[in-house]
């Protein structure tokens, strides 16, 4: 069970609210300017015509006889008529003197010396917009400017200006959501990368330590560079424990060798028979630890050799040939009788020693756990793509109980508590098929007995 | 005379107060005790009006009208000058009905009907627009006998100067200086095309007599005194019993279509009276013939393309202008008085 992983927010959460925020804060933005362009082209727009309609007025402005004279022309106020149906107001001045129009409607002088100025003001409770020009204009002796102010109420600009106004919250409105739907998109391909390499990492084998060797992005790397230096310390560590394990190992088993053959020497001059007994008991125990720690020597040396595995062409029938041949004093001094059944031919590519090391431990145990008068055949079968090595024996098999894995390191069966045992004797041999590619399988056989079976993918 | 006269006793009889604008008829129709009157200011005269006022009283039985004429100019004074309280103002003087609307002095109205009218029968939601009436040329049959009649300005223009002797003194049109009508017929004729003017000045050459009616100048054709009478209101001369002495003439190059309009000023009392009156109008022309806004069942000639309907809008104020009306009336007196 992995411990509680404590949670506090979410990255992508907090991606995708602040483009939200973002792109909320865009769309009020994007309104207000569309608004306020669209205001200023309606002005400017509006501001032009009046302008064009005081120029062609300022046009027809002539002087006979030393009067004024001014044509105005129909188009100079039906142009304005034009757009909508707005009112029209103008004022013509000559010095300050009116002259035709509305008298009311008051010029807007410009501080500056440009002779177009547009303004807004209110004119007979209406707002309107006026625009006013100037000319100079010789009367005779005299000269003068004669001014020429057109105004028009903004009725009609203003509903334009309202079509605006709510066409820009609409555009406003569809960036936001179009935004919205990016943002969901980039969260969660930003994001993606963290959850390939969470995968990655909880995929691997227990025992796969290597490096994260995939590409990340750049913000992931000190992530994956901290991570890889974990692993790499923690395969240091565990290198280190295991040599640990092994060199101690080492260490009991060359003085239980010492111990042991001084006990044989020890039982070959005892005469009493109790004292025999008790001699070939010790010699029996020094043999199980002595045992054990040889599997424990074999788990280390399988741990190292199947990290780094070369593999080879290995005759498997001919392996089990000199296996068992090794094995039968072992039987024999068990009363089992160990048989080689049939033997296809067929290669298989991995470590000798390993492989070796794996048949050695399936059938020791099942000349161990098989009890007296025993059989245990072992068989090399070919299944297609496939090589089985089948050991089986008519002891009394495995537990039944599926859930305990005896694959596991130090587990151990419980029906086989009167045997001396480390435990490590599955874990070894799964360790090295796993390493090659292949599987391990252990069942009871109807009519009892236990079968294992290796499968290696042949070559 | 008899009008005045008229006017003048009505005005005594009706009006305790004296205004300043003149009448020149004024009459009440419907029931005498109701409180609901609607008072119309109009420049058409009862005759014209009566047809269209008469449904409208029969629908609205508790509805009384008190309905005064006055020529358009006078229609101004009032409501410009004096704002005299009317509830609705109806008027051929297409540019003065305008400067009204443009100057704040009508109240909009919007219904179902002023909705239904196309763009050009209503400016602002305040003008609305309920008749088209061609300005034509009215011909003496009896004149005519033996020659071709002019379809066109330019055919009329080549058969006043082939026979001068014939039309000496027997042309009529408006004086322009008098009636404003006359004056937005003109001024539109010249925008329109340069003929106007060439045509001005050979009915001045010819001794051209000049009226402030289209009655008077349909009157005188009929009595023979006048053999053509130019720039007519069409309606006047269309729904007249004598109509065998006359042709109408549509002008085939362009016809000046003017618009009879109504609106609501400021000063009116009951706007709902006056909105529903207007609403009665546009639905009386849209299902009406002759004269109204379906213009063409009356006369064969109608040919919607030559039509110039006069545009209701800022565009009339030109004509208004002091400086324009000066340089237009100088320049109309120069051509057509030949001094």
């Amino acid at each position: 069970m992995a411990p509680q992983v404590h949670i506090k927010g979410s990255i992508r959460r907090h991606l995708i609210t602040m483009l939200l925020i973002g792109a909320a804060l865009l769309a009020v933005l994007l309104y207000f300017v569309v608004q306020s362009v669209a205001r200023q082209i309606a002005q400017e727009s509006q501001d032009n015509i009046l302008a064009a309609s005081a120029t062609a007025i300022l046009d027809n402005a002539a002087v006979i006889d030393g009067e004024i004279m001014i044509d105005l022309p129909y188009s100079a106020f039906s142009m304005l008529g034009d757009v909508s149906d707005e009112r029209v107001y103008y004022a013509i001045r000559l010095n300050d003197e009116f002259l035709s129009g509305y008298e009311d409607l008051t010029p807007i002088r410009s501080n500056g010396r440009s002779p177009r100025t547009f303004g807004s003001m209110d004119f007979r409770g209406e707002e309107i917009r006026t625009a006013s020009l100037q000319r100079p204009i010789f009367l005779g002796a005299k000269s003068g400017t004669l001014d020429v102010t057109v105004a028009q109420t903004m009725d009609g600009q203003r509903k334009k200006l309202a079509r605006f106004s709510l066409m820009s919250l609409m555009i406003g409105f569809s960036f936001f959501l179009l935004t919205a739907l990016l943002a969901a998109v980039a969260a969660r391909s930003a994001t993606r990368p963290m959850h390939r390499l969470a995968a990655s990492v909880s995929r691997r084998g227990p025992g796969d330590l290597r490096p994260v060797e995939a590409p990340v992005p750049a913000e992931m790397a000190p992530l994956v560079s901290s991570l890889n230096s974990f692993m790499q310390r923690l395969k240091h560590s565990l290198a280190e424990s295991e040599e640990f394990i092994a060199e101690a190992a080492h260490r009991v088993r060359t003085p239980l060798a010492v111990v042991r053959t001084r006990a044989e020497t020890t039982l070959r001059r005892v005469e009493k028979p109790e004292n025999r007994q008790t001699v070939r008991e010790m010699i029996r125990a020094i043999d199980e630890s002595s045992r054990s720690a040889g599997q424990l020597l074999d788990h280390a040396m399988v741990t190292f050799r199947a990290d780094h595995l070369e593999p080879k062409d290995i005759d498997l029938p001919a392996l089990v040939i000199d296996l068992v041949e090794s094995l039968k004093p072992l039987s024999e001094l068990r009363d089992v009788e160990l048989k080689v059944g049939a033997l296809e031919p067929s290669q298989i590519a991995g470590d000798g020693i390993l492989i070796q090391n794996a048949v050695r431990n399936v059938i020791d145990n099942a000349i161990k756990y098989c009890g007296q008068e025993g059989r245990v055949d072992v068989s090399v079968l070919r299944q297609g793509e496939h090589v089985q090595l089948v050991v089986e024996d008519n002891g009394p098999g495995f537990p039944d109980d599926p859930e305990q894995n005896l694959l596991k390191r130090y587990a151990r069966g419980e029906n086989v508590a009167g045997i001396v045992g480390s435990g490590l004797g599955l874990t070894i041999v799964d360790q090295v098929v796993r390493a090659h590619g292949g599987t391990l399988d252990y069942s009871n056989k109807t009519g009892g007995g236990a079968c294992v079976t290796l499968s290696f993918p042949s070559c | 005379m008899r009008h005045l006269i008229l006017s003048l006793l009505l005005s005594l009889v009706l009006v305790p107060v004296a205004k300043g604008f003149e009448i020149e008829e004024q009459s009440r129709f419907g029931p005498g005790e109701t409180t609901n009157v609607l008072r119309v200011l109009s420049t058409a005269d009862l005759a014209f009006i009566r047809p269209m006022l008469l449904p409208f009283l029969s629908k609205y039985p508790d509805v009384a009208v008190e309905y005064t004429v006055a020529s358009s100019s006078e229609v101004m004074k009032a409501v410009f000058d004096e704002s005299q309280s009317y509830d609705l103002v109806i008027s051929s003087a297409m540019d003065l009905q305008t400067k009204l609307a443009n100057d704040g002095l009508a109240l909009s109205y919007t219904s179902q009907a002023t909705q239904s009218l196309p763009d050009w029968a209503n400016w602002g939601d305040q003008i609305f627009a309920f008749t088209q009436e061609p300005a034509a040329m009215v011909l003496s049959n009896k004149a005519f006998e033996g020659l071709e009649l002019p379809r066109t300005r330019q055919e009329l223009l080549s058969v006043l100067r082939q026979y001068p002797e014939l039309f000496d003194g027997k042309v009529g049109t408006y004086d322009v200086r008098q009636s404003g009508l006359g004056y937005l017929f003109a001024t539109q004729d010249a925008r329109t095309s340069e003929t106007y003017w060439r045509l001005s000045e050979v009915m001045g050459l010819l001794n051209v007599r000049l009226y402030t009616s289209s009655a008077t100048m349909i009157d005188a054709v009929v009595t023979g005194e006048l053999a053509i009478a130019y720039n007519v209101l069409g309606s006047y001369a269309m729904n007249r019993a004598d109509k065998t002495a006359f042709t109408i003439v549509l002008p085939s190059d362009f016809t000046t279509v003017m618009l009879r309009t109504a609106l609501i000023p400021v000063t009116a009392k009951r706007t709902d009276l006056a909105g529903r009156f207007i609403d009665h109008l546009i639905e009386r022309t849209n299902e009406a013939g002759p004269s109204l806004l379906q213009l063409g069942s009356a006369d064969d000639q109608v040919d919607e393309n030559s039509l110039r309907r006069i545009r209701l809008g800022p565009g009339l104020l030109v004509y208004l202008d002091k400086f324009k009306n000066r340089s237009f009336v100088n320049e109309w007196e120069s051509a057509i008085l030949q001094e």
